[in-house]
This record gives structure tokens, sequence and C-alpha cells, in this order.
């Protein structure tokens, strides 16, 4: 059993502190992905995990042994890295092999390894190439080869498809989720790309500025964000925020972020899940994915709250199976959906409708959600 | 298509301006070594004549009269031979082993003073040798290894160790880092990833910082002049002085040793010119 457990871990260098206090459990066979903006220190943490980066303060365990203090070479780990940091000099047998001719084992053990890697992968026609000869996917397979070879504990992996045009990403994304499966692992997984951290996890670790934000199942960060962060972060188009002030116990006014509030926005009924929760005068933050504002008219399911809106559309992006349409509440731009496209003219006022029961609300001041 | 055909012909006279220009400078730099050559094959005479004579006549006389004995004009070529060797190959070994692992850990580490530090390396490489060469002698002569192989192999190392630092600095920079965390995760020890991943990928420019240092060793003369005295630790550049007598030159003697001397760097350069052509491949990162 190799469960992961950070606590309290913290990173400086020099004075700038990297990664402030992360407490993390990751459980066998779980697979993690921490993601965040460029910079959040995920990459640190990773290679913290790894042993690559001394860590400052708090105790690492793998498989409930604290390894703080120990080389990468004892903690039964294998990464994959960003650049792939192939062997030029090796073949790419001898790169799948190089870990276990490093721990001398016998050559027929290392043999049948690497031909179980390599069938795992399908890289048996490359196996006599040098990593220049190879194309950057299968670079990338080779790499995820060396990491299978010697059947780590916990595979680490840094951002490994970043170097991928949009399609072979898409492949491999594919192809990393088939190999957890496959081999069953305990996999954390670090990008910055929050559809790869979607598609791929069983659990993202959402991070800003060296902080967790959020921890949860892929559709826990997308319908619960803990707030405007998470909110923005996740999901594609990110969510629409309306700068709004609670008036009376059900009412909501939406304005421009400019005007402060002052003049007369529009007012909106106040979702009856905030209802209770928030005070009369308070800003808030009114946040809604675009999938809950949609033209009307639309064959969509019956019932829930929802409020009535005319506004212009000023752009469309036709999207095959849906149309985004681009649009203005209270003086901020804000993106729909419709999924029975028909042609809409730029500058043409459409009624929408608005699932108040979908929408979110958060605090002005702290950013943070308020709901039940 | 009239533009078409002034471009056309810009090009041709680029060309030819190009290769006129090569042309120039490999004469430059290649005629005064096939002077030395042709000269150590022509009689003294002829070497001598005014007007130059512009047929060459073929001799082995200067190289039969250098191995021949030492009452006709004939040098210890196989002792200077045998001592540049000696010096040569020793310091160079030590300059790029030391220097090796100084241009390592300015590539990797971080540490107080580097810059400083390394400025100060380049700057100690920056005094002429010449300038040198009156202290050393008095400290050598002093210490006692004045006219020994010890002693021009110290100054050599101590010439030779900046530069390589320097050029080993440049080619472990290049290295991407992640090589060594990756051999690092995959078993190895810090010393392990470096033997067996980081110096083999280097290998082409520890073998160009190799081959410099040997040449400056072997080809080192105001040093060395300096330094030696003996048949026991003359090297060849300075064995060419004894060609020279009060009144006169051997010239023809003196080129046939500068053959002799040319031939073995030219060998090594041969021998090591694929890795230094064939540069870093750097296949293994990024795509
Ligand atoms: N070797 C280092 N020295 C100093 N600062 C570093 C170093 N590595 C990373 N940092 C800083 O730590 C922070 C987190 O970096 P990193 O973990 O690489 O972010 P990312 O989430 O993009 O992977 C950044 O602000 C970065 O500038
Ligand atoms: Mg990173």
């Amino acid at each position: 059993m190799t469960e992961v457990t950070l606590s309290n871990v913290v990173k400086n260098y020099g004075a700038h502190r990297a990664v402030h206090g992360i407490d993390l459990d990751i459980q066998h066979g779980e697979f993690v992905v921490l993601v965040g903006p460029s910079g959040c220190g995920k990459s640190t943490t990773l290679r913290m995990i790894a042993g690559l980066e001394a860590i400052s303060g708090g105790d690492v365990s793998i498989g409930g042994r604290i390894v703080n203090d120990l080389p990468p070479r004892e903690r039964n780990i294998s990464m994959v890295f960003q650049n792939y940091a192939l062997y030029p000099h090796m073949t790419v047998r001898e790169n799948l092999g190089f870990s276990l001719a490093i721990k001398k084992k016998a050559p027929e053990e290392i043999i049948a390894a690497v031909d179980e890697a390599a069938a795992i992968l399908g890289l048996d026609e490359l196996m006599d190439r040098k990593p220049a000869e190879l194309s950057g996917g299968q670079r990338q397979r080779v790499a995820m080869g060396r990491a299978i070879v010697r059947h780590p504990d916990v595979f680490l992996f840094d951002e490994p498809l970043s170097n991928l045009d949009a399609k072979l990403r898409t492949q491999m994304r594919v192809e990393i989720k088939k190999l957890h499966q496959k081999v069953g692992n305990t996999i954390i997984y670090v990008t910055h790309d929050q559809v790869e951290a979607m598609t791929l996890a069983d659990r993202i670790v959402l991070m800003q500025d060296g902080h967790i934000v959020q921890v949860g199942t892929p559709l826990e960060l997308f319908d619960k964000p803990v707030n405007t962060f998470v909110a923005t972060f996740i999901g594609s188009p990110p969510m629409n925020l309306i700068d709004g002030i609670v008036r009376g116990d059900n009412a909501v006014e939406l304005h421009a972020p400019s005007s402060g509030g002052l003049h007369g926005g529009l007012t909106i009924p106040l979702p009856s899940t905030a209802r209770g929760r928030v005070s009369d005068g308070q800003a808030i933050k009114f946040g809604f994915r675009a999938d809950n504002l949609m033209p009307m008219g639309h064959a969509v399911e019956e019932g829930g709250e929802r409020t009535e809106l005319d506004l212009p559309v000023t752009l469309t992006e036709p999207l095959g199976t849906e149309t985004l349409l681009f649009t203005e509440v209270a003086g901020t731009e804000v993106q729909a959906k419709m999924y029975n496209p028909r042609p809409v003219r730029p500058g043409e006022t459409l009624k929408f409708q608005l699932m108040l029961d979908k929408c979110h609300i958060f605090d002005a001041a702290t950013s943070n959600a308020i709901r039940g | 298509m009239d533009r078409n055909l002034t471009h056309r012909n810009r090009r041709r006279v680029l060309k030819a301006v190009h290769f006129v220009a090569l042309f120039l400078t490999m004469a430059i730099i290649c005629i005064p070594g096939l002077w030395i050559v042709l000269n150590s094959f022509r009689p003294t005479v002829e070497i001598m004549a005014k007007p130059p004579v512009w047929t060459p006549s073929f001799t082995l006389d200067h190289y039969r009269a250098m191995f021949g004995g030492a009452g006709e004009g004939g040098v210890p070529v196989f002792s200077y031979f045998r001592n540049s060797m000696i010096v040569s190959v020793t310091s160079t070994v030590i300059a790029i082993l030391i220097g090796m692992s100084g241009g390592y850990a300015f590539a990797r580490y971080r540490f107080k003073g580097k810059g400083a530090y390394f400025v100060g390396l380049m700057l100690f490489r920056a005094v002429p040798g010449v300038a040198l060469s009156l202290p050393l002698f008095i400290v050598f002569a002093r210490v006692g290894i004045i006219d020994t192989h010890f002693g021009l192999i110290l100054a050599y190392v101590a010439m030779n160790v900046p530069f390589t630092v320097w050029l080993t600095d440049g080619f472990f920079r290049q290295i991407p880092k992640e090589l060594h965390e990756a051999a690092e995760i995959d078993g190895c020890t810090r010393w392990q990833a470096f033997w067996k991943v980081e110096f083999p990928v280097a290998r082409s420019g520890v073998a160009s910082a190799a081959i410099f240092a040997f040449l400056t060793s072997w080809n080192e003369f105001a040093l060395a002049s300096q330094l030696t005295r003996s048949v026991g630790s003359k090297t060849m550049p300075v064995g060419l002085l004894d060609f020279t007598a009060e009144f006169t030159i051997n010239w023809g003697g003196m080129c046939a040793l500068a053959v002799l001397m040319i031939i073995p760097a030219l060998i090594l350069t041969f021998l090591v010119q694929k890795h230094l052509i064939a540069g870093l491949t750097f296949g293994g990162v990024k795509g």
C-alpha cells in the first residue's frame, strides 16, 4: 500500500516562500492532479515528493515511511519530465533498461521487463533508435516506458504533455488514463491545463500562490467551487462573474464593475439557496456558467428557479454541437450557450433564461462562495 | 523579370566574393604550415636562395642529419618527443580532471562569490605566459623543480585549467538538469548520474577542451624555454632552438623537427575531430 502524505510541507527559496505548508493525503492507487496557474508551486511540490528538492519544513511520507531526507533513488518513485529527459546517448532499449541495469538486475530480467514495458506502450519498433531519431509523441512514450519498467510505488508526472501538439496531447491523455487503469499505481500528475486535470483526475488539487485552494473530485470543483478563483479556473469557458449587491432578502442588483452600484443596475431574484446567508446591502459576485444562460425556446428541462432576461448578442462562436453567444449583463461581458444552432445576427436581442438554482454567490470582499 | 535578373546576378557575385574570401583566409592559415613542410625537404642552399627557386628539389638530408650523431647536426629527437609527450599528456589529463570538475560546479551549483570567482579564473588566463616566466623560474629554482617534467606539468596545468573550466562550464550548462535528476530517480547516486549520463553527453565538449589543452602544452615555448635546460626535460618547441648556432640558423633542420611536431597534433586532431564536429546531441529532451 503506497499512500503519499504531505503534512505542513513548506518550501523556501531564500526569502521567497514557494510552498506554504501544504497538507495532502493521497490514497493508494489514486490519480491525483495538481493544477494551477504557472508559478503556483506545483512543480516544487512534486519535486519535493520526488526528493529532487529539499523540503524546508513539514513531512513527506510515502507508504507510511517518512522520506524527508531520503535521496530520490531510495523512494521507489519514477518521474516523467516535461522535456522527457531521455538519455540522448542511449538507445530506447538502454533508456528503458537503465534503472534496472543500475540496480544490477540480471540481464534476462532486464530484457523481460523492458519488453513488457515496450509492449504496453507500443515501442517495439523503436527499440534500437536514439532519442534524437524519435518524434515528440514517441519520446513521450519512451519517457513513460522508462517510468513503468521498474514498477515503482508512485508515478510522478510534471506537465508531460505540454510539449505535444493539441491532437497528440488528447491522444496521450487517453493513454495515460488507460495506463493507470492497467497498472493501478498511485499517480501524482502536475499540469496547468484544467482540461487535463478534469479528464484525468480521481481528485484534483487546485493550487494558487503556494497554497492549496480546493481539493476534490473534478465534479466537486466544477459544481461547488469554494471561491471565485476556482470558479474561473475550472471549466471552459470560465464561469461568468458579475458584481452585485444584495437588495432586501430576495433580490440582487447586478451592476458594471466600475459603477460601484451607484447607478441602478439590473435587478434579478436572489437564488433561494443563498437566502438567509447574505444580508441586505452586501457586495457579492454573482456567478453562473455559460450552460446556465440560454436563449428561450430551447428544449431544456422544466422546473427549477429561473429568470428571464432580454440581452443583446454581440458575437457568436459556433462550436458544432453548441454555439457560444457573447452578450452583456449589466455592463459585464458574459457568455451563454445555445444547443440547437440557428443563425443569430450580432446586435440581435434575444430573450434568455438564467437558471437561478445553478448560480453561485461569492462574497465580494473575500471571494469565498456562499452556499448551503 | 528585370528585377529577377539583377537579384540573380547579385547572388552570383556574392557567391564569388564569398569563395575568394574563404580562399584567402585558408591560404593565410595554411601557407606557413605548407612552407615548413616544403622547406624541410629542400637543400639549405635552395631555402636561402635569392631570388627564390620556384621548382623545389627533394632531399631527406635534414631528416637524416637530425637523427644522426650529435656532431653532424643531430638533435636528441626521441628524448624531446618523449618529454613533450609526457608533459603534454599528463598536464592535459590533470587539467581536464580538475577543469571538468570546476566547470561542472560552475554550471550546476550555486555558491557564494561564484561570479567573481569565475571572472578571476578568466583574468588569470589573460596573463601572458612570458610575464610569468621569470617569477616562475625563481620559484621553481628555489623549490628545486626547475628542469623537471613535474615543474613543467605544474605550470601547464595552471595554464590550462581556467580555459577548461570555461569551456566545460558552457557544455554542462547546455545539458538540462533533468537528465541527472532522471538518472537519480532511476537509482543513481549523484556521482553515478554524472559518470553514466552527464559525462557521456558532454563528451564532445570535454574532448574539445582536451585537444585545446593538449595543443597548448604541446606548442608552448616561452615558459618551457625558461623552465627546462637539459635533454632530460626539454620539449620539442625548445628543441627547435638547438638548430640555432651563434651566427647561423639551420632552417632546414628546424623545419624538419617542426614537421615531426606537427604530425602528432594533426593525428590527434583527426582522431578527435568526429567528437568536435558531432557536437551535442540533445535529442533526449524536448521535441
Ligand atoms: N530554483 C528556484 N529558485 C528560486 N525560486 C524558484 C526556484 N524554482 C522555483 N522557484 C519559484 O517558486 C515558485 C513556484 O515554482 P514552480 O513550482 O516551478 O511553479 P509551477 O506551479 O509553475 O510548476 C515560483 O515563484 C518560482 O519562481
Ligand atoms: Mg512547473
